[in-house]
């Protein structure tokens, strides 16, 4: 078990900020996403935001209603109630996604399979089996990259770009998934693709966030075009 | 319900109000207008017409109609402005006769320009806000044909600001969470290069030039990818500052030497492409106190709104004005809502 110690900052003129490891690791994330939910429970008065990334909580507030002294101190004293190394993720919600893994939603599923020296057949079963946990969102509004899939899934992102992969492109490196919310290039492989909507900027959601879980539910071509035209929303999922 | 139609639009040129908050976490920065402090003119002049959205115009404005008589107030960066060939003085109210046709032209000092219009723009709020937020692709930039609505609501014309704005030669920064990565040096750097402003400036970030040798962090260019603040001071892989501004992505993977103050972020976002600055480190205390003056300073421009004295034969529409009655005072505090 990794010993976590938090770091705090300032963050810009109006944040705090609490580093839980320098790098990613599931336990930095797990205390990130507990820190934010205690924080945000405080519901001081002019608190503006409290989120997590990858290893970090942060909280932004208005400096004319929250003193800097005042938000630091709140924070330091949730900081102070929990042993940081063994606090577990809270409890989430549950989403799922139809997902396709033929050969024309997963472009460079082979690929993958062959540096990960495993079937094809067997990564697909093995990501069907494995809610996954949104890390953090970012890049695109409302876009996740989901953790930890097993040591074996732990292939580099390609050298080269992919020119483009369209929205729910299920794209795989570093034993994470990160699910498009937007057509892009990245250096990430295509393995699949969920029939999800992406970035829905009319607002009415449902959205991911830091904390749910979602799985990758495989489905034949049929059931796939099915999803998209109802909508392609988040369908509720039991863990 | 009154509506205006894009005859012509620069290449950004959009809807802005103060923007949204409390969303960076879901991957979706806050947006709204470069320069709120040209917001808060368009209150000061529209009063309790100005519903918080102007139409932002980064470097060039518009050709626009209206179906409807209309009150607007020019403010932000300094435009060419025309109102069926008849010029306009910028940071003042003028009427918009219906059918007249409004031509903004390209900014003569700074960067955004804002044409407010008094009423209610009939435009969804997303996520809280009426502002396009081009990068996630909440709304677009305005071209031509595009149609918008508007609630009317009447205004005073006749009313002005007196020019206060002066170009930012010094930008005060705090230090950022990754500061320390650049030690000493890497702060002497910052606050004794020279910087250009480049034309590669929009309203997600602008990058910077400058002559000699940049700086590097200690920990290389591969971190773990973290949160970002308005104004942050990237250096990215080639050594090129790049200040984070509205748009920005809320996270970035690369290291962030220092912080631009919200006090100094509008006169930045003003700079024109070529305009030379100075970065200066402040403290957190000095920042607030920054902040809080200038928040003071917006509610008191109201108190220097003021009738606009013209010679009659140079005002466009003489008849439309309310030529006696109404005058708002400058020192009522009543007078700002």
């Amino acid at each position: 078990m990794t010993k976590i110690d938090p770091v705090l900052y300032p963050l810009g003129e109006d944040g705090l900020l609490v580093e839980f490891a320098p790098a990613l690791s599931m336990q930095a994330n797990a205390a990130a996403i507990a820190c934010r939910d205690a924080v945000s429970a405080l519901g001081l008065d002019g608190m503006v935001e409290v989120g997590s990334t990858l290893k970090s909580t942060f909280m932004r507030f208005d400096p004319a209603l929250l003193s800097h002294g005042r938000a630091e101190a709140a924070l330091r004293d949730v900081l102070g109630q929990e042993d940081w190394s063994k606090v577990e993720a809270p409890a989430a919600r549950a989403w799922r996604l139809p997902s396709c893994f033929a050969p024309e939603y997963a472009p460079q599923l082979q690929d993958f399979a062959n540096l990960a020296e495993r079937p094809a057949a067997d990564l697909v079963d093995e990501l069907a089996a494995t809610p996954l946990r949104v890390l953090a969102l970012g890049f695109a509004p409302g876009m996740p990259y989901l953790g930890e899939l097993p040591a074996h899934w732990n292939v580099p992102r390609q050298s080269g770009l992919t020119p483009k992969v369209p929205v729910g492109a299920i794209t795989a490196a570093i034993r994470q998934i990160v699910l498009f919310a937007v057509p892009s290039g990245t250096g990430w492989r295509q393995i699949g693709q969920a029939a999800w909507r992406g970035f829905d900027s009319d607002g009415s959601g449902p959205y991911l966030s830091a904390g749910d879980v979602l799985r990758f539910d495989p489905v034949g071509p049929e059931a796939f075009a099915d999803h998209l035209a109802a909508g392609g929303g988040l369908l509720e999922d039991r863990l | 319900m009154t509506r205006i139609k894009v005859l012509s639009a620069g290449p950004s040129v959009t809807l802005q109000d103060s923007g949204r908050t409390g969303l960076s976490a879901f991957g979706l920065s806050a947006g709204g207008a470069m320069d709120p402090m040209a917001l808060a003119e368009a209150h000061a002049l529209l009063g309790a017409g100005f519903d918080g959205c102007a139409i932002e115009m980064g470097q060039m404005g518009g050709r626009y109609t209206a179906d409807g008589d209309l009150v607007i107030a020019l403010t932000g960066a300094r435009m060419k402005a025309q109102l069926d060939g008849a010029s306009l003085a910028w940071g003042q109210i003028h009427a918009w006769p219906a059918g007249a046709e409004l031509e903004i032209g390209a900014a003569t000092e700074g960067a955004y320009g804002y044409l407010a219009v008094a009423g209610t723009w009939q435009v969804p709020e997303r996520f809280g806000s009426k502002s396009t937020h081009i990068q996630a692709g909440i709304g677009a930039p305005m071209t031509g044909g595009d149609v918008l609505e508007l609630d009317p609501k009447p205004a005073e014309a006749g009313l002005g600001l007196p020019n206060w704005r002066t170009t930012a030669t010094e930008v005060r920064v705090i230090p950022s969470v990754q500061s320390g990565w650049f030690g000493e040096d890497g702060r002497a750097w910052l606050e004794q290069t020279v910087f250009v402003k480049t034309a590669r400036a929009s309203r997600m970030g602008a990058a910077l030039s400058f002559d000699g040798q940049g700086v590097q962090s200690d920990h290389g260019l591969s971190v773990a990818s973290e949160i970002v603040s308005l104004g942050d001071i990237q250096i990215t892989g080639d050594g090129t500052p790049y200040v984070l501004m509205r748009e920005a992505q809320t996270t970035g993977g690369y290291p962030r030497i220092a912080t631009v103050i919200s006090a100094d972020l509008p006169a930045f976002a003003q700079l024109a492409a070529g305009a030379q600055i100075r970065f200066k480190f402040v403290t957190l205390e000095q920042a607030l106190a920054a902040r809080a003056a200038q928040a003071d300073f917006a509610k008191a421009l109201r108190g220097r709104v003021a009738p606009v004295v013209r010679a009659p034969e140079t005002i466009h529409d003489l008849l439309s004005y309310t030529l006696v009655s109404g005058v708002v005072s400058a020192t009522d505090p009543e007078g700002w809502e």
